[in-house]
């Protein structure tokens, strides 16, 4: 009895240590540029659980608690967007019961957010689901649906998940609603009137961008795929013309604090040219 | 004074056989491949038997037998092509090799993995000048021969189509005695290689807004297009004042069209449509296997937006105009280990 509790104690002291240690580190990071988006696609879960000989399906719970760790550090430094891949389009054509297993692990994972204890309600994250909704089955959609009202009032970070998302569908389906969009102006200003209106409809960058799924947060300044594939996977193409690319071969619940240090090191080291490059073309 | 200026600058361009004796040329490269290169750089007139001693060592055509290459060689000096003409362009004329058969992959590649389109970003043309104290307009040039000794590598390979990003629209806010030097190599450049991608069999197409551009450029580049068009070997597609969102735009609005013309419903607007009208429809495969940028940026900088989506993406640190065969057989075997897998 005693002794668990000179255990428990010292566990604490080291931990408090620990993050104290972190923090120190943080704050020397600051002294240079922060990003402030940060995206990440979510690649290696199943090699992980093969790696590791973990069940099926274990990965991506593994994936899972890297991404709560990440996400915390990610706060603590100050990035105020993360914008993680969670489930692509494409990944609707895995084996059904795999897809099930990850629908049924999201809808877990999104109740387990909205808890009182949970890292949302500790930093005060506002939760965004981007994509095409509409693909997902009901009692997922219904608790994204909740979660992004539940946290609507929070304004000092902000998460994105991605989920039944690829960029290509995302530009199709902005434009198709600014086509929608300019119709409906143009009849509304035809109203009454029975002539032919002559008036091209005129479609123009900001239109295709106010209608994005991920118009709610600027572009990323660093996207990170992990597990050392170098490609976008469909993800955030529009939003990451000018993001710096980053493919660490560690597989994502392998992913750790050195990793962001690295990162962000890496940003750092670019980001006078962005900058510059950002306030010419504005 | 800007025309006074840009006199000088050309003229303080050296010649391309220029080396500067304080600087040690291509840093980055072996010594074997510098003297390879160096053969391609130097101009002269061979008689036909030095024809046989100079074919580069390190040529792509070793595991073709010794006979079959020397009366190949023999075969461009006989048939009306001088061949001292093509070796004073610094190679032999890839179209005298017939049909793929003759094309024989290096050890270590295989034929399937071959990417059918490539595309480049060819950064580091004005950093590869400065580090040598050459004016920018001799980096620019180095940058154009690195890419004509890409589309002889693209024709030897197999590879069908090739997309260059040879000018964003961003970078019409570079200095503008820059932006004329870069002009005036486009069209030089034109006019020299015309002949060469004719005898090629390269097909050439141009992607992006070319409204901006001088109007004896535009009328060149629309006679080079009408002159390659029925070309097979290869597709060369040249991206000039391009921009990836500007080109996804520009897709949105003829659709908007269509649908302001009755042809389509804007609930019909999917991601075929908008794919249909993107600079890349000029070609049957629209979408790049393998992105190539060079001088060690890790960005896409809005190039082909919608069809990088399962391009696997390639970085070397290598600079443009010193991307060579080595570098890009680099590319090619780390493509080859990639495993694809579309999203599944």
């Amino acid at each position: 009895m005693e002794s668990s509790r000179s255990n428990n104690i010292v566990v604490k002291v080291f931990g408090s240590s620990v993050s104290y240690m972190r923090r120190w580190l943080f704050r020397a990071l600051s002294v240079g540029a922060i990003p402030r988006h940060v995206a990440f696609i979510l690649d290696g879960n199943r090699r992980y659980a093969r790696k590791w000989n973990l069940g099926e399906g274990m990965g991506h719970r593994a994936g899972f608690l890297s991404l709560m760790t990440l996400m915390k550090y990610c706060y603590e430094l100050g990035v105020k967007y993360v914008t993680i891949y969670a489930f692509s389009i494409d990944n609707f054509k895995r084996k059904p019961e795999e897809v099930q297993y990850v629908m049924d692990l999201m809808l877990e994972k999104i109740e387990g957010l909205l808890k009182e204890e949970s890292i949302v309600n500790q930093y005060g994250v506002r939760v965004e689901f981007v994509g095409n909704l509409k693909l997902l089955s009901d009692p997922v959609r219904l608790a994204a649906e909740r979660a992004m009202e539940l946290t609507a009032k929070n304004s000092r970070a902000i998460l994105l998940i991605a989920v039944a998302y690829t960029s290509t569908d995302e530009i199709a389906h902005a434009a198709q609603q600014s086509c929608l969009d300019k119709i409906q102006t143009r009849s509304g200003f035809c109203f009454g009137f029975a002539k032919a209106d002559d008036d091209a409809i005129t479609i123009r960058l900001g239109d295709v961008e106010s209608h994005m799924y991920m118009g709610v947060a600027p572009d990323p300044d660093i996207l990170v795929r992990t597990s050392g594939e170098t490609r976008l996977s469909n993800f955030l193409l529009w939003q990451t013309s000018n993001s710096l690319l980053y493919s660490p071969r560690a597989l994502w619940p392998e992913m750790g604090l050195r990793h962001l240090v690295w990162i962000v090191l890496n940003f750092q080291r670019v980001q006078p040219y962005l900058e510059r490059r950002r306030k010419l073309l504005s | 004074m800007d025309q006074l200026k840009l006199i000088k600058l050309q003229k303080s361009v050296p010649p391309s056989n220029f080396r500067n004796p304080k600087l040690p040329p291509f840093q980055n490269q072996p010594r074997r491949q510098r003297m390879a290169s160096l053969q391609l750089r130097l101009s002269f007139t061979p008689s036909p038997l030095k024809l046989r001693q100079q074919v580069p060592r390190r040529s792509l055509d070793l595991k073709l037998p010794p006979r079959a290459l020397s009366s190949a060689i023999k075969a461009a000096t006989v048939n009306g092509h001088p061949g001292e003409d093509a070796l004073l362009k610094g190679t032999t004329a890839p179209a005298q090799f017939s049909g793929e058969d003759s094309v024989a992959l290096p050890a270590g590649l295989r034929r399937e993995s071959i990417p059918r389109h490539v595309a480049v970003i060819m950064d580091g043309n004005r950093r590869w000048a400065r580090m040598r104290g050459f004016p920018v307009g001799s980096g620019y040039e180095a940058g154009v021969r690195a890419l004509r000794r890409m589309v002889e590598l693209c024709c030897k390979l197999g590879i069908k189509v090739l997309t260059v990003f040879a000018f964003s629209s961003d970078n019409w806010f570079r200095p503008k005695v820059e932006v004329d030097v870069l002009m005036a190599l486009f069209d030089r450049g034109l006019r020299e290689e015309l002949q060469y991608l004719v005898s090629a069999d390269v097909r050439i197409s141009i992607m992006g807004d070319s409204s901006k551009l001088f109007n004896s450029l535009q009328a060149l580049l629309a006679n080079a297009m009408e002159t390659t068009q029925n070309n097979s070997r290869l597709h060369l597609i040249v991206a000039v004042n391009y921009s990836g969102r500007s080109d996804v735009v520009q897709a949105c609005q003829k659709l908007a069209v269509e649908v302001k013309d009755g042809l389509i419903e804007p609930e019909d607007i999917n991601e075929f449509l908008v794919e249909r009208e993107l600079g890349t429809n000029c070609t049957d495969f629209p979408h790049p296997d393998l992105l190539i940028r060079t001088s060690g940026e890790l960005r896409v900088s809005n190039f082909l937006l919608w069809q990088l989506a399962h391009t696997e993406l390639y970085f070397t640190d290598s600079l443009w105009p010193d991307f060579g065969e080595d570098e890009f057989l680099q590319a090619l075997s780390s493509f080859q280990e990639r495993q694809r897998r579309y999203g599944c």
